[in-house]
């Protein structure tokens, strides 16, 4: 008996440590492992120009041009009071469209846009049937 | 633990087992069938996704089998640690292969939906590395449960490995919290869901339907695991 509540002490202690090293581990990571840079990181830290990053955040509602030659877009990805303009050629994905979630790769140049090489439409959580929209599309930031 | 002590013997366990089995797997089966058609027919399709919402169905059982076979690992492990129960390895050795199956399931059905919603196959974002990174604990547990099986260990070793992989489960659950990711994040909360009732229901019977399966699954690889046992054991004694 006494050997069977050590055993379970120590296997219960030993949980702990792992789960909490690997929290620890990982909270650690902190912005180091977030996927994209929002336009209030941009602001707050500057990025290098011509750097590869992911830039990530909401198109903002009425934002969306399209240039004279007519496959450049431009358009401005915003995360609460920071916003960034973007510029990309080529097809936007089905779910590209303004007040939605969207992530760009590419660099920015160096008079502050982004130029953008590819386009990723972020999904949000919620999951409606078509004639719901509108009433309960209001996601504003893409912060969790 | 009383039921669990109650278990520890093979010949009683496999007394439920036996006709547990044929329950679990039809009853599951049927929760799918029903489940496939309503997800498939009766549901709306999504405002922004279209037709492709449907491979939730699919995709949300696979994500919590696949994190649900490891608790199941580490549960066995953890037991076989502490009370030494006899069917723990058999357990945990018959829950691993399927759980590498449906986190597999989750992955391929993810990157499946990705394709048309995000625009991409696959992205190292936080929530799908982790993910990965489940699969692969998977397939290297397996592999350490057969070898030590096989050198007839008594499956201390990979019980420590499925007690230590359980630091990653809350990992991938708030990978999606923690980090700004491509995958949105959880649906699905304690406090209620953001997916519409109306596209929400048929879920519950494919979640039930997959976890019943995935019992009986359990089930019948314990059974052909003891049986093996039992067949080495007389043709040791019929050799000796």
């Amino acid at each position: 008996m006494k050997a069977k509540h050590q055993r379970l002490t120590l296997a219960l202690a030993a949980l702990a440590a792992i789960v909490g090293a690997g929290v620890l581990a990982v909270s650690a990571l902190g912005e180091q492992a977030a996927y994209f840079y929002s336009p209030a990181d941009v602001a707050r830290e500057g990025v290098p120009v011509g750097r590869a990053i992911r830039l990530g955040g909401m198109v903002e509602k009425g934002s969306i041009r399209r240039s004279d030659d007519g496959v450049t877009i431009l358009f401005t990805v915003e995360d609460g009071p920071a916003r960034t303009p973007v510029e990309f050629r080529g097809v936007t994905p089905d779910l590209f469209k303004e007040a939605s979630g969207v992530v760009a790769e590419g660099r920015f140049r160096a008079d502050g846009t982004f130029i953008a090489d590819n386009l990723l439409a972020k999904h949000d959580e919620r999951y409606m049937p078509p004639q719901l929209e509108g009433g309960k599309h209001k996601t504003e930031t893409l912060e969790p | 633990m009383p039921a669990l002590h109650a278990l520890a013997n093979p010949t009683r366990f496999l007394s439920i087992a036996r006709p547990l089995t044929p329950v679990l797997l039809w009853a599951g089966l049927l929760l799918l069938a029903v489940g496939a058609w309503a997800g498939l027919t009766l549901t709306p399709p999504d405002y922004l996704q279209g037709e492709s919402v449907r491979i939730l169905y699919v995709h949300v059982p696979s994500a919590w089998l696949g994190m649900g076979g490891w608790t199941g690992i580490a549960l066995a492990s953890f037991s076989l640690l502490v009370w030494r129960h006899p069917l723990a390895a058999i357990a945990a050795r018959a829950v691993a292969l399927p759980g590498a199956v449906f986190a597999a399931l989750c992955l391929i059905t993810g990157s499946i939906w990705g394709r048309p919603t995000w625009g991409t196959w696959w992205e190292w974002d936080g929530r799908l590395t982790s993910m990965l990174l489940l699969f692969f604990l998977y397939l290297a547990w397996i592999g350490l449960a057969r070898a030590d099986a096989e050198r007839g260990g008594d499956g201390r070793i990979p019980a420590i490995f499925g007690l230590a992989g359980t630091a990653l489960l809350p990992v991938i659950r708030y990978s999606v919290v923690w980090w700004r990711t491509l995958h949105q994040g959880p649906s699905i909360t304690v406090s209620g869901s953001s997916i519409d009732g109306s596209i929400l229901w048929p879920l519950w019977l494919t979640l039930t339907g997959f976890s019943l399966v995935f019992g009986a699954i359990v089930l019948m690889r314990m059974r052909a695991m003891l049986a093996q046992q039992r067949l080495e054991a007389r043709m040791r004694r019929m050799a000796a």
